[in-house]
């Protein structure tokens, strides 16, 4: 199954870089064509007139927007799809995009994602719909995410994901451990972790590229560089040396579980303690709270460790956007919903709903940030997420084919976590492997 | 599978052979074995048991857990029970949840298996007749076609299908599961063969000689004879579509047309979803519930399903 999605995944990238060559050259006929321009008024006349605006989204708390919406707007019905999580229903998307058929007016598309849709001509620039003026609406991690490294402002930030460091508190205090300021106080409360309970460990690694890149972002490695069809990759750099040197003493001391995130094994460790902490995006707690209700109380929410002892550096871990793809319908309409779930009354909705909003309004409000989390023993958790999303360095770049680059990060990094490559070696092997695919496509990849 | 299995069958042919050479001897030390059944292998017996724990293993492991909460699957060892029995909780959940969406795929699958599996069977049944027991020119091209499509797998055809099917604006409509599921080569070949086989031409001419026009031949004298084998397809096509997974993920974009594989699927996303809730325990009664009605067909047509299976592989 896997591998054949995989192939499927190949083709799809190679129906898209025809699909790229194809509008590239219509492109210079008309000597490039003005984004398109949709004004307020518009969007109030669209939302007189109504209609149906279609949506893929898997954000559950998405559904009581839409509700709103509808009852907001009585001639204007929502119809929500969940057309499957993140990489399905980027594949759904594909599909839809090369068949000219049954493509949805709004989808949610994550920030890694963004670039490979932007550049494919896949997404509408929302700065002729008033997008631009936004900006200071959000916080800088999503926004950089919806510029997908371009000129365009290719969707409104819907979540984001600033990291913090969470951790069983039950546990450090049981083994009277402290709480890791820096990643090397880390690598230490993993080893003495391990020594007082050999069950238990640090956290969970089996091989994440979404992962592997936020830290890369934290540690200060910029390892993209994008520049239209100009790429240039690579992992050489201080901050990816900090990253693999401190990563792989925790590998080779077999001091993180080879427990897949996400899975039921996953949840099991995060219930009973064998899993302490989780360096992780600010829209963990929900999760926790649904999957883990065990461990109620026990864990609490700490900033992310730092490389320099005293610095305040943040990434971003996941979260997603709402974009408009260019062969959906009613535009208008279409960007009247995602602007009123990303940055008019649905933000409030969906933060009541568990969602990390991108909006500095909601992460600086005293409401928001007074929030008590019962799960996290009262602790008002949003102030930590919060300083994490202000910290955010706002110059990372995914690669335009991130989606691709991903669904290989298991043939090449994972090699580290499994055999005698070193973490190094198979971020090499990654660079290599995504230079490769990159020139195949049509860009021009350098290392 | 089968690799574990064809070792073990050619040492019971060796073994029938030695035990059936040295009966006249070893008669009266052998109490146990009687004439014509073969001794028993030690071997044969423990490669059994293990190809059998190998099935049973996961069924039983469903069944447990399928007992348990989801705080329960969690904090109890896989293969025993949890101290709280909530098999009928989850049950009742398992159709609750989500405004009861579970029967709507349940009812999905019901319907692409009746008419996708249903109609299958009837035009592989129709087909195979026909290529068995008339001559007509090009029947050596369908013979290669067929044969040809079956090494083909489904999968490589599905993204082409949904592109074709696109265009016709037929994609998640239940009719882009269904037809697809209609064309069944394998299905095709085994009644050809089975035809040939089960129903004589002397059998044939005599209708004929008596004035039975073809489609009375075919209902009257020949569907009874293939029953074996019509059961045999459409049990294969029965859980191709029910199983069906990758044509309908490509196909369907509307939970509501979604059949069951799809539908707990999406549940089992939820896990993985920034503020989803998982719902492992729905997952794992819902898989138990979706093998029942299989696990049925099975057991109720598993002597058809028999000798449809070795007709045809002796020549008499």
């Amino acid at each position: 199954m896997h591998k054949q999605s995989r192939r499927l995944l190949r083709g799809i990238g190679i129906v898209c870089a025809l699909a790229l060559g194809a509008t590239a050259c219509g492109g210079s006929d008309d000597g490039g064509a003005a984004p398109k321009a949709v004004s307020e008024s518009d969007v109030e006349a669209a939302l007189e007139k109504g209609g149906t605006v279609t949506v893929w989204a898997w954000e559950p708390t998405l559904e009581q927007v839409a509700a709103d919406f509808e009852k907001e707007h009585p001639g204007v019905e929502v119809n929500l799809v969940n057309a499957g999580t993140g990489n399905e229903q980027y594949k759904a998307l594909q599909n839809a995009i090369s068949a000219k058929k049954g493509v949805p007016d709004v989808a949610q598309v994550e920030y890694y994602a963004m670039g490979q849709y932007a550049l494919t001509e896949g997404l509408t620039d929302l700065s002729g719909f008033g997008a631009d003026k936004l900006a200071g609406q959000y916080s800088p991690g999503p926004w950089n995410g919806v510029k997908a490294g371009g000129e365009g402002i290719y969707g409104l930030p819907m979540d984001s994901g600033p990291m913090a460091l969470f951790y069983n508190k039950k546990v450090f205090d049981k083994h009277g451990i402290d709480v890791p300021t820096t990643w090397d106080e880390y690598v230490d409360a993993a080893r003495a972790l391990r020594k007082a309970d050999p069950k238990a460990y640090i956290t969970n690694d089996a091989g994440d590229a979404g992962f592997t890149t936020s830290m890369l972002w934290q540690a200060g490695s910029r390892p993209y560089e994008v520049n239209g069809t100009g790429v240039k990759i690579g992992f050489g750099d201080k901050g990816a040396k900090d990253f693999t040197g401190t990563w792989q003493k925790l590998l080779d001391e077999k001091l993180v579980a080879p427990v897949t995130s996400w899975s039921d094994e996953w949840y099991k460790g995060l219930g009973d303690g064998t899993i302490a902490t989780l360096a992780i995006g600010a829209w963990m707690p929900a999760n926790l709270a649904s999957g883990v209700k065990e461990a109620a109380g026990d864990w609490r929410v700490a900033p992310l460790p730092q490389w320099t002892a005293g610095a305040d550096a943040g990434a971003e871990n996941g979260g997603s956007a709402l974009t408009l793809p260019e062969l959906g319908k009613n535009e208008a309409l279409a960007y009247a919903f995602a602007e009123y779930a990303n940055a008019g009354d649905g933000v409030e909705t969906r933060v009541k709903g568990g969602a990390f909003p991108a909006t500095t309004a909601q992460l600086d409000s005293e409401e928001f940030q007074n929030t008590e989390f019962p799960y996290f023993g009262g602790q008002q958790a949003n102030k930590v997420f919060a300083e994490s999303a202000a910290n955010v360095a706002d110059d990372w770049a995914y690669l335009p084919y991130q989606v691709y680059a991903n669904s290989i990060f298991n043939d090449t990094v994972g090699k580290a976590y499994v055999s005698g490559t070193t973490l190094a070696d198979g971020l090499k092997a990654w660079q290599d492997a995504s230079v490769q695919y990159g020139n195949e496509q049509g860009f021009t990849v350098e290392k | 599978m089968t690799s574990t299995v064809s070792p073990a069958s050619a040492s019971r042919t060796g073994s029938a052979s030695d035990a059936s050479g040295s009966v006249p001897r070893l008669r009266t030390r052998q109490r146990g074995s009687t004439p014509g059944r073969p001794r028993r292998s030690v071997l044969l017996t423990v490669l059994t048991g293990l190809v059998l724990l190998y099935s049973l293993v996961p069924l039983v492991w469903l069944v447990i857990s399928a007992t348990k909460t989801q705080e329960g699957l969690s904090r109890s060892f896989g293969l025993w029970f949890d101290g709280d029995f909530a098999l009928w909780d989850n049950i009742v959940d398992t159709f609750t949840y989500n405004e009861g969406v579970f029967t709507r795929w349940l009812l999905n699958t019901v319907l692409y298996v009746g008419l996708g599996a249903g109609g299958a069977t009837l035009l592989a049944v129709l087909g195979g007749y026909a290529l068995a027991k008339f001559e007509f020119p090009g029947r050596r091209a369908v013979f290669a076609v067929v044969i040809g499509a079956v090494a083909v797998p489904g999968t490589a055809l599905a993204v082409p299908t949904f592109l074709m099917f696109s265009t016709m604006g037929l994609t998640n409509t239940p009719w882009a599961v269904i037809i697809p599921s209609l064309i069944s080569p394998f299905g095709l070949y085994l009644m050809w063969v089975f035809a040939s086989e089960a129903v004589p031409n002397e059998l044939l001419e005599a209708a004929r000689i008596d004035g039975a026009g073809e489609l009375r031949t075919f209902f009257l004298v020949v569907l009874p004879l293939l029953a074996p084998g019509i059961v045999t397809v459409s049990l294969f096509t029965m859980v191709a579509t029910w199983n069906n997974y990758f044509l309908p993920l490509i196909m369907l974009k509307d939970p509501d047309w979604y059949p069951l594989t799809l539908g707990l699927h999406s549940w089992n996303d939820q896990a993985a979803t920034a503020g989803g809730q998982p719902v492992f325990h729905l997952v794992i009664t819902g898989s138990l519930i979706t093998i029942v009605p299989l696990i049925a067909a099975f057991l109720l047509l598993q002597k058809y399903w028999q000798s449809g299976l070795s007709a045809g592989s002796v020549k008499e």
